[in-house]
């Protein structure tokens, strides 16, 4: 990931010069075939950020920092922050939570495989709106969630799950499982089986080969779901009005950041809360990410790593 | 020889019965099965319900809800507006996509890692947090607002997510294949129009149908660029649900069924071609 990768590869038996034309002619290919794609990514994407940057710091009075003082000025403002990470972490804590067990037990083929990573990623194609506007009905006072509690007698009383935090947390949890649980997956079918068979022979049981050697192998893949899914919910949106309390407790930072923007037309404020929601996700992709390779990282996946 | 494979044996027979750890494992996936069924089942009904006051059932159906739904929420257009944006997003991405793909799994250049990384960023960073910056700047050289500010916006993660997939897909056709043909004397073009692009079809399929699906569920950028005639179904569904108490519930949950219809059988058609955990894997570098 860090542009070695062109100086791995050996030319073979070419004749250097034979060599170094093949890769003439390799990177021009790769500039016609990537051209496209890079320099949209740095039109529509790239720029758009510098674009935003600079337009949070052109303000009409105030200084240079006005917009970001306003916004961490404002007490009202400033907790969407916190309101954001009170959504975003339970929701990623308890993905990982269910993920991990689930993905562990199927590093091993299990019956009915396709169908259930099938059946997982469901909620991926739903999306946000959809699944907070099933919530209402499904998790509403009346609805069958509260029917089936009484029903075994778990509450006497409907429990509230929508039009609070709680309602938030559970619409993402759905909607961010399939990612976490895909990303585990991944990375437990990974790991060479003999790794554990060798340690079963050494007379290793089933909670110690997790602990001492399955769960170090997927130290790697636990922070990258982590990380992937706390930015994802970390933007959330649509679900915090819906199945929220947009006015109060998950007034979440994205929404901030669209009300500067769409209802007092004030881009320079609106693209200060972008680029503060970005850092901060940023900040935790690196600091997580990074951290992940602190952790083993040689081969897990046998042959000749 | 026989001691050492003996406890995988046993291990693995133990692993056909149903073990503590399986039960567990199924029983998690019936109460997922019953909450998302849950979820499903009582947009559906209600979507069908005449009247529906607390019940387990609606009182009695009826399809008028739909009728009423066509009309209040002007579903042709919104419809019409939807497939439009996501079939020309799809069109675009799989034009720009494949050949970056092919690059990035074929040739060996300087900067491969990095190119790579830039084309992951609009993927793993939420799209709310650049849509707000880019529909600033699409409105401001008057871009927004309209149906094209839509199908740019929504272009942003398409495009890198058919390469993510596609990728992985054109590594594993043997590169033989490919090497016969030019000492056959082929074109370069020649090869990747008459060798590689029928061997990588089934890819490209997976990789567009996912693109279609996740271009009709993209609700945050579609939601900042479009104007009043450009909603997509997955935004007008927010405003109606935003503005409940004016129109019905029951009609809301007939627009949401129709949402559903639509994303769930362009994924099941994408299934088909596409192991699932291919897409998250090449995300985790």
């Amino acid at each position: 990931m860090n542009g070695t990768a062109g100086k791995l590869t050996k030319p073979a038996l070419e004749s250097p010069s034979v060599g170094a034309a093949r890769r003439f002619r390799a990177n021009w290919l790769a500039i016609v075939l990537l051209g496209p794609a890079v320099l949209l990514v740095l039109v529509l994407f790239i720029y758009p950020f510098i674009y935003g940057f600079q337009l949070s710091f052109d303000t009409e009075s105030g200084g240079r920092f006005a917009n970001y003082r306003n916004f961490f000025g404002d007490a009202r403002e400033r907790a969407t922050i916190w309101n954001t990470f009170r959504l975003a972490l339970p929701a990623t804590l308890i993905n990982l939570a269910v993920a991990i067990p689930l993905t562990y037990r199927m590093r091993r083929k299990v019956r009915g495989q396709r169908f259930i990573t099938g059946l997982f990623v469901i909620p991926m194609t739903l999306g946000t709106v959809l699944i907070a506007q099933g919530m209402l009905s499904f998790f509403g006072p009346s609805g069958w969630f509260n029917k089936t509690l009484e029903l075994l007698q778990i509450t006497d009383d409907p429990m509230r799950l929508v039009h609070n935090r709680t309602g938030v947390i559970i619409s993402l949890t759905i909607a961010e499982f399939p990612v976490v649980f895909l990303i585990l997956l991944g990375f437990v079918s990974g790991i060479d089986p003999n790794l554990e068979r060798a340690a079963q022979m050494l007379g290793a049981g089933g909670w110690q080969r997790f602990k001492r050697i399955m769960l170090p192998l997927m130290i790697p893949g636990i922070a990258t779901a982590f990380a992937l899914s706390f930015v994802a919910t970390f933007a959330v949106f649509p679900s915090a009005v819906m199945v929220g309390q947009p006015a109060g407790e998950t007034r979440v930072i994205a929404l901030a950041a669209w009300q500067a923007a769409y209802e007092r037309f004030d881009f320079g404020a609106a693209s200060a809360i972008a680029i503060v929601m970005a850092s901060i996700e940023v900040l935790v992709l690196v600091i997580v990410l990074g951290g992940r390779a602190r952790f083993y990282r040689g081969p897990s996946s046998g042959g000749k790593g | 020889m026989s001691e050492t494979s003996h406890p995988e044996k046993r291990t693995r027979a133990r692993a056909s019965r149903f073990s503590p750890s399986a039960w567990l494992l199924y029983a998690f996936i019936l109460f997922f099965i019953s909450l998302i069924g849950g979820i499903f089942s009582t947009v559906l009904l209600s979507s069908f319900a005449n009247t529906w006051f607390g019940g387990w059932l609606p009182d009695s159906f009826s399809t008028k809800w739909y009728v009423f739904a066509v009309e209040e929420f002007n579903l042709w257009r919104v419809l019409r507006v939807t497939l439009i944006v996501a079939v020309t997003v799809v069109a675009l991405s799989l034009l720009v996509g494949v050949p970056a793909a092919y690059a990035l799994a074929r040739l060996k250049f300087r900067g491969k890692g990095l190119v790579f990384l830039v084309l992951l960023l609009p993927i793993m960073v939420p799209p709310i947090t650049y849509g707000i910056p880019l529909a600033t700047m699409l409105y401001e050289y008057g871009l927004a607002g309209n149906l094209s500010g839509v199908i740019i916006a929504n272009l942003v993660p398409a495009f890198p997510f058919v390469v993510v997939i596609m990728v992985p897909f054109i590594e594993q056709i043997d590169p033989n294949l490919e090497r016969s043909a030019s000492m056959l004397g082929a074109s370069r073009f020649r090869i990747f129009t008459r060798v590689l692009l029928p061997l990588a079809i089934p890819g490209v399929l997976a990789a567009g149908l996912l693109a279609l699906v996740r271009t009709i569920a993209m609700f945050e950028l579609t939601f900042l660029t479009a104007g009043a005639s450009s909603q997509t179904l997955v935004v007008s569904l927010y405003y109606a649900t935003f503005s409940a108490g004016i129109r019905p519930t029951q009609s809301i949950n007939a627009m949401a069924v129709i949402y559903m219809a639509m994303t769930t059988s362009v994924l099941i058609l994408a299934l088909r071609f596409i192991n699932p955990v291919q897409i998250v894997s090449r995300v985790r570098q």
